[in-house]
């Protein structure tokens, strides 16, 4: 690497000081200078390397947007950088998918290295630790403190040609990545040995481990739509407007199920979306936008699907824990099967 | 089915059948246009996510 490493931050809007939620749609731009958690890092790395640009882009613009990808990839190569630091992210999903995308920008654009910061649950690591060591971090921006040294470190190592060991010596996620060197035992010593372990139920560390997917299979498809009884549900944190059942804004342990009983559009409900994650106001607005009420009554008038299932079913999908998600799912199905309901359209924000 | 606009994630957690949503606020909407245009587009959507119900799939499958 040069003599002075240079390095560009992405940021998202928040972390970029340009606002919250209201703007979310904000295009890519890049500042000459570390902004924000960018210049705090600056600060850890010393003389190792200099931050040099930071690119701030809203979370909605580059999630939504096919050309966000190439704008920020653009962005980032004008500053001519050695190394990418993207987020840290922590639990923040938008974000965590936008880090992945600014990383994958250093990695298949500019042939760079890219190191990030996220939550083990934060969606955006499956994509991101291809192009990027990624430390973890704690769920919420506390932990900026404790993970900008471990981000510097590690950058300092990387800018520096040292060679970095394996995740566990150096504390990043695991990159599906296989290196070549030398061992004292041949393979197939190896796994004798390992094999041998395994039987007298000691303990053993594989040398490949095998990726856990989630994989569902897929239900049958529905034969006759016109007959059956379809359920709403979604993760938009709608809910009626004094939120009875207290559902939280974010990492969401509970559900709530609404009555649309006689009412053909969302806007006839004092309802609201209590939903952290998102601008809410489009869908205070017209709930219709979260809760496509309105169509699935005209689709039921019209016979094109046979009812429309009396009740609706909501959470709020932001920093929400896997393990929350998947016994809420659980539950929500078991309530609408024994209800009847043969199918169900999920909208997430 | 799912309908929603990061289908990368849906994906990454086992949904099979989406349906790729106009914007993260405004999965199934578009405050842009006017409003008999807006349920147009919901209109058009909510059939596709029927169809994809309809629809027999073997793997993770974007309508």
């Amino acid at each position: 690497m040069s003599a002075n490493p240079r390095i560009v931050c992405y940021l998202n809007q928040f972390f970029g000081q340009i606002g919250g939620e209201d703007k979310a749609d904000t295009p890519p731009h890049i500042e000459m200078k570390a902004v924000g958690p960018a210049g705090a890092l600056d600060t850890q790395l010393g003389d190792a390397a200099d931050v040099v640009a930071t690119v701030i882009c809203g979370d909605n613009y580059i999630n939504e947007k096919d050309e966000a990808f190439a704008q920020v990839a653009d962005l980032i190569a004008s500053a001519d950088p050695d190394l990418v630091v993207a987020g840290p992210a922590f639990n923040a999903g938008r974000y965590g998918m936008a880090c992945a995308k600014a990383c994958q920008a250093a990695g298949e654009k500019l042939d760079i290295p890219a190191v990030s910061g996220m939550y083990q649950e934060n969606p955006g690591l499956d994509p991101a630790r291809r192009y990027a060591y990624i430390i973890p971090t704690s769920d919420s921006a506390a932990g900026m403190r404790s993970a900008l040294p471990e981000i510097a470190s590690l950058v300092e190592k990387i800018v520096s040609d040292r060679q970095l060991g394996s995740p566990e010596e150096e504390g990043y996620f695991p990159r599906g990545q296989r290196r070549t060197l030398f061992t004292e035992k041949r393979g197939s010593l190896r796994a004798i040995e390992m094999l041998l372990k395994r039987l007298k139920d000691e303990e053993y560390q594989t040398e490949l481990p095998m990726p856990v997917f989630d994989e569902v299979e897929p239900a049958p498809a529905v034969s006759e739509i016109n007959k059956v009884t379809i359920a709403l549900v979604s993760s938009g944190g709608i809910v009626p407007a004094k939120n009875p059942d207290s559902i939280e804004s974010a990492s969401a342990t509970k559900y709530g199920r609404y009555s649309l009983k006689g009412y053909n559009d969302m806007r006839q409900l004092d309802y609201r979306s209590i939903h952290g994650g998102y601008d809410s106001a489009y869908a205070n607005e017209d709930g219709n936008r979260v809760v496509p009420l309105d169509v699935m009554r005209e689709l039921e008038e019209r016979g094109e699907i046979g009812r429309l299932h009396d009740y609706y079913y909501v959470t709020t999908g932001t920093g929400t824990s896997v393990a929350n998600a998947r016994q809420m799912g659980e539950d929500i199905a078991a309530e609408l099967k024994s209800s009847g309901v043969q199918a169900v359209v999920l909208t997430s924000t | 089915m799912q309908l929603c606009s990061i289908t990368t994630i849906a994906r990454s957690v086992g949904a099979n059948r989406i349906v790729p949503a106009i914007a993260i606020p405004y999965p199934a909407g578009n405050p842009e246009l006017d409003g008999s245009e807006e349920r147009d587009l919901r209109k058009g959507l909510v059939k596709r996510c029927l169809e994809a119900l309809e629809t027999e799939v073997d793997k993770v499958t974007e309508f």
